[in-house]
């Protein structure tokens, strides 16, 4: 390549950059992505974090309200939500939690949750990031809402306090309870 | 009336900048001196309505004016006053006004500190500035308003301001983080001109620098306060989460850092040119990017401001027009600006290059983990994102900076020009014995542990302390006294050096903290000890304690040392009505060899609570390292040499590419 060419090596990384941020911005992260909106559970089968023997699978995650949370103790944001998680779970009493330690090592994230609280009643360990594929996890935190049929409500990706709870899942939650 | 007042200051320093980037340029196009002229007067009013503008919403905020709507979701009458004010940059749009008045003052700053410099330059240096200003201030106007009213239902009660927020470090930390970014404007704007005029010499590298320490200086304790903050105030004592927000900050000080040393190479030595306007646009493009990543919310984390695509796609808009027309017009106008001096292996150039080489790769491998959940997405469809963790960047980061470490060391010793392996080999073999030596001996007597991670991090910050202290006495060593010999060095000589055992002391903070750190979660009741080392914490439960515009669950936690009684502890967990939300405020005593850190976790019931209780030895190092770093940095604007320059005329060529201070330094090696 020339010299005069190199120039412009600058320019034309910044265009595929900024090719790239468009097309982020058309895809709004905090919504539930089109392939599982209003979809079934995942077909799955992953371990128990608390009993490597032991599995959990998406029928478990059946007749009922289900709150799937994607987490981490490598996450930040993850850190920040927990206390949340742990004062809206004994809040709902209606929904069970369902915790998926996503990408992590089990002896830290038991050690996390005896320390900080346990907010889940089924502690999936997905240590190889396979059920988040399938689940289409971006990253963490993230958090499923599941109705008593199966089927996936809402997809919420980012932290959850108690303003998003307010704002964005109790009225999802209100209709729910309101056709079951 | 008063918020109108502030619209009415925004829209007329808009016209002034759209005039501003317009007359001002085309008079140093065309040569009319009277249109050239006006760049000065016209950046002073800028920065005149932007105070004003900024001095009204702060008034409105003072005043509890909720038919505001930015100040109804922002502020409370129960916060304190001096939250009030800082509220005025708590959230998305008075922090946009903020960012431009900051850009406004670097304007004003340059109209006022350019005496000295060609009015052409000047001119076309504060138009493009202007271009940047008017492009943020009609985002501002037209997406992101601060003023906009809420008149038909006023509330009687604002939504209060984000407790994360209602803290002294994070009041400061934005104002000194946009100084830092925009300040990147300035040697961008130089770096414009420079490839319209086609005139980059030694004399255009010495006006940018001190501009470039400036902004970098500030960049730095932006940052440093930043994660300051995040270790006590969200309080699970890290101190760098790698997080979205955090890398966008992070990339323009590292190009800057890059920037900092290609200008010093094209002063000297008439080389890089190129690279180095090109670092110069980089650095301020990628505190835009930042700007957009932060604002857009294409990416989600936890500092981010409220999502909202229309804006994202105004900013990137911006962005299309100011780093691409940039990046165009330097492929196109680059060669006119080529180097023609020469230099051999070994000299300083190519370790500073080797530097400036690592600096930008560690820069990219942030931007590509950054954007890597939007690359993976884009390739695999949008149920596929990714995002990447820390150990990416951990594995990737501290590798480079090792070798960072290791060239600054060698290119101290290096010359400009031509080095001998010869005088590199033996300037250094003392270095690296001693180095080696105290960074195995130090750990092991201190500790009475063998670890090879802290040794290796110790041997490398003492490399390059080492190494400034032997440089320091070579430059003395033919002086009459050694005193004289000290006084003699320029204030950008101890800048640069005070900066170098910055990063030593960085390195020594972030290594030896992350090795040797205990940190313990546990469940206490009251009456319970708990014994970290030599420390003996015992928790004496928890009372409720009533604040300005929070409830407070409050602990006692007294700490003894070696049996003897310490201190007292007091970590609280808060309860903020107005917003429902719950805020742990950690209690630290900071030490210069460990900081004691606890912090309050949940009830367990029985008066039991979890408590975090953590020694973290060396971690006070990270931030004295990085104000060592900014304090470096101001030392070398304040050199002389940047003061007592004779005025250059427009048409004044290019001055000799050798100046005297190399010339000082050759006597001095040479002697």
């Amino acid at each position: 390549m020339s010299n005069r060419a190199k120039l412009f090596i600058p320019v034309a990384f910044f265009f595929v950059m900024l090719g790239l941020l468009f097309y982020g911005l058309g895809q709004n992260p905090g919504e539930v992505p089109s392939a599982l909106v209003n979809r079934p559970l995942p077909v799955f089968e992953e371990p128990d974090l608390f009993d490597a023997t032991a599995t959990i699978s998406n029928e478990q995650l059946k007749g009922g309200i289900f709150l799937v949370n994607v987490w981490g103790t490598w996450c930040a944001p993850c850190h920040a939500e927990h206390p949340y998680l742990v004062e809206i779970s004994e809040r709902e009493k209606d929904i069970t939690f369902v915790g998926v330690n996503y990408n992590d090592v089990a002896e830290d994230a038991r050690e996390f949750l005896a320390e900080r609280g346990n907010p889940f009643k089924l502690n999936i360990s997905d240590d190889d990031g396979s059920l988040g594929i399938d689940f289409g996890v971006a990253g963490a935190p993230e958090t499923f809402l599941i109705d008593a049929t199966g089927t996936i409500r809402y997809k919420h990706v980012g932290v959850i306090d108690n303003r998003v709870w307010e704002d964005t899942f109790e009225p999802l939650l209100a209709e729910i309870r309101r056709t079951q | 009336m008063i918020p109108e007042l502030g619209n009415f200051a925004v829209m007329l320093a808009l016209c002034l900048a759209v005039l501003q980037m317009t007359i001002p340029m085309a008079g140093a196009f065309t040569g009319n001196s009277v249109w050239m002229n006006l760049a000065r007067p016209m950046s002073a009013g800028i920065w005149v309505f932007l105070v004003m503008a900024f001095g009204c919403l702060a008034y409105s905020f003072l005043q509890d004016d909720f038919s505001v709507a930015y100040i109804a979701r922002n502020s409370n009458t129960a916060l304190p006053v001096y939250y009030k004010f800082a509220a005025v940059w708590g959230a998305h749009e008075g922090s946009l006004l903020l960012w431009v008045l900051i850009l406004a003052t670097w304007g004003y700053a340059v109209s006022l500190f350019s005496k000295k410099l060609p009015l052409d330059i000047v001119a076309r240096v504060l138009s493009v500035m202007a271009l940047i200003t008017a492009g943020f201030l009609a985002f501002l106007l037209f997406t992101s308003n601060p003023f906009d009213r809420l008149l038909l239902n006023t509330p009687s009660e604002g939504t209060d301001l984000n407790p994360l927020l209602q803290d002294f470090g994070l009041t400061v930390h934005p104002p000194f983080l946009y100084m830092g970014y925009v300040g990147f404007s300035v040697a961008f704007s130089f770096a414009i001109a420079a490839l319209l005029t086609g005139r980059l010499d030694a004399a255009w590298a010495r006006w940018t620098r001190p501009w470039t320490n400036a902004a970098w200086a500030f960049l730095t304790i932006g940052i440093a306060l930043g994660s300051w903050w995040s270790y006590y105030e969200l309080g699970w004592g890290g101190w760098w989460f790698w997080d979205p927000v955090e890398n966008v900050s992070f990339m323009p000080w590292l190009v800057g850092t890059a920037l900092i040393h290609s200008l010093a190479v094209t002063e000297k030595r008439g080389v890089f040119k190129s690279w180095t306007v090109l670092l110069a646009i980089a650095a301020f493009s990628l505190s835009l990017l930042g700007a957009f990543i932060v604002r857009s919310g294409v990416i989600t984390s936890v500092h981010a401001f409220a999502v909202d695509p229309e804006r994202g796609m105004v900013l990137l808009v911006l962005l299309l027009l100011i780093i691409g027309g940039s990046l165009l017009l330097y492929a196109l106008r680059a060669p006119v600006v080529k180097g023609t001096a020469t230099y051999g292996a070994n000299s300083r150039e190519v370790f500073l290059l080797i530097n400036n080489v690592l600096l930008v790769v560690a820069t990219s491998m942030i931007l590509l983990g950054t954007l890597s959940p939007l690359i993976h997405e884009a390739i695999y469809g949008e149920a596929n994102r990714i995002s990447i963790g820390k150990q990416y960047y951990d594995t990737m980061f501290i590798p480079l900076m090792a070798l960072v470490a290791f060239f600054l060391a060698v290119s101290t010793f290096s010359r400009w020009k031509k080095t001998s392996l010869q005088h590199l080999v033996s300037n250094l073999k003392l270095v690296l014995i001693a180095s080696v030596l105290l960074g195995i001996v130090l750990p092991l007597v201190i500790t009475q542990g063998f670890n090879p991670a802290a040794m290796l991090a110790v041997a490398m910050a003492l490399w390059i302390v080492i190494s400034v202290l032997k440089d320091l006495y070579e430059k003395t060593a033919n002086k009459a006294s050694r005193l004289q010999g000290l006084l003699g060095l320029g204030r950008s000589y101890y800048g640069m050096q005070l900066a170098h055992v910055g990063m030593a002391v960085i390195i020594t903070g972030v290594c030896l903290t992350s090795h040797y750190s205990i940190e313990q979660d546990i469940r206490m009741a009251p009456g319970d000890t708990h014994t970290i080392g030599k420390y003996e914490f015992t928790f004496r439960g928890v009372v409720e304690q009533p604040g300005p515009n929070y409830t407070a669950n409050s602990a006692t936690i007294e700490v003894s040392k070696n049996g003897e009684p310490y201190l007292t502890m007091h970590p609280e967990k808060r309860f903020y009505p107005a917003r429902g939300d719950t805020q742990t405020e950690a209690d630290i005593q900071v030490g210069f060899f460990r900081d004691l850190f606890t912090a309050l976790g949940d009830p367990r019931g029985d008066d039991s609570w979890v408590v975090r209780l953590h020694v973290k030895p060396f971690v006070f190092w990270i931030w004295l390292g990085a104000f060592m770093m900014a304090a470096g940095g101001v030392l070398a604007v304040l050199d002389k040499r940047y003061r007592h320059k004779p005025v250059l005329l427009a048409n004044e060529q290019a001055v000799p590419v050798v100046p005297e201070s190399l010339e000082v330094a050759a006597r001095v090696n040479n002697a």
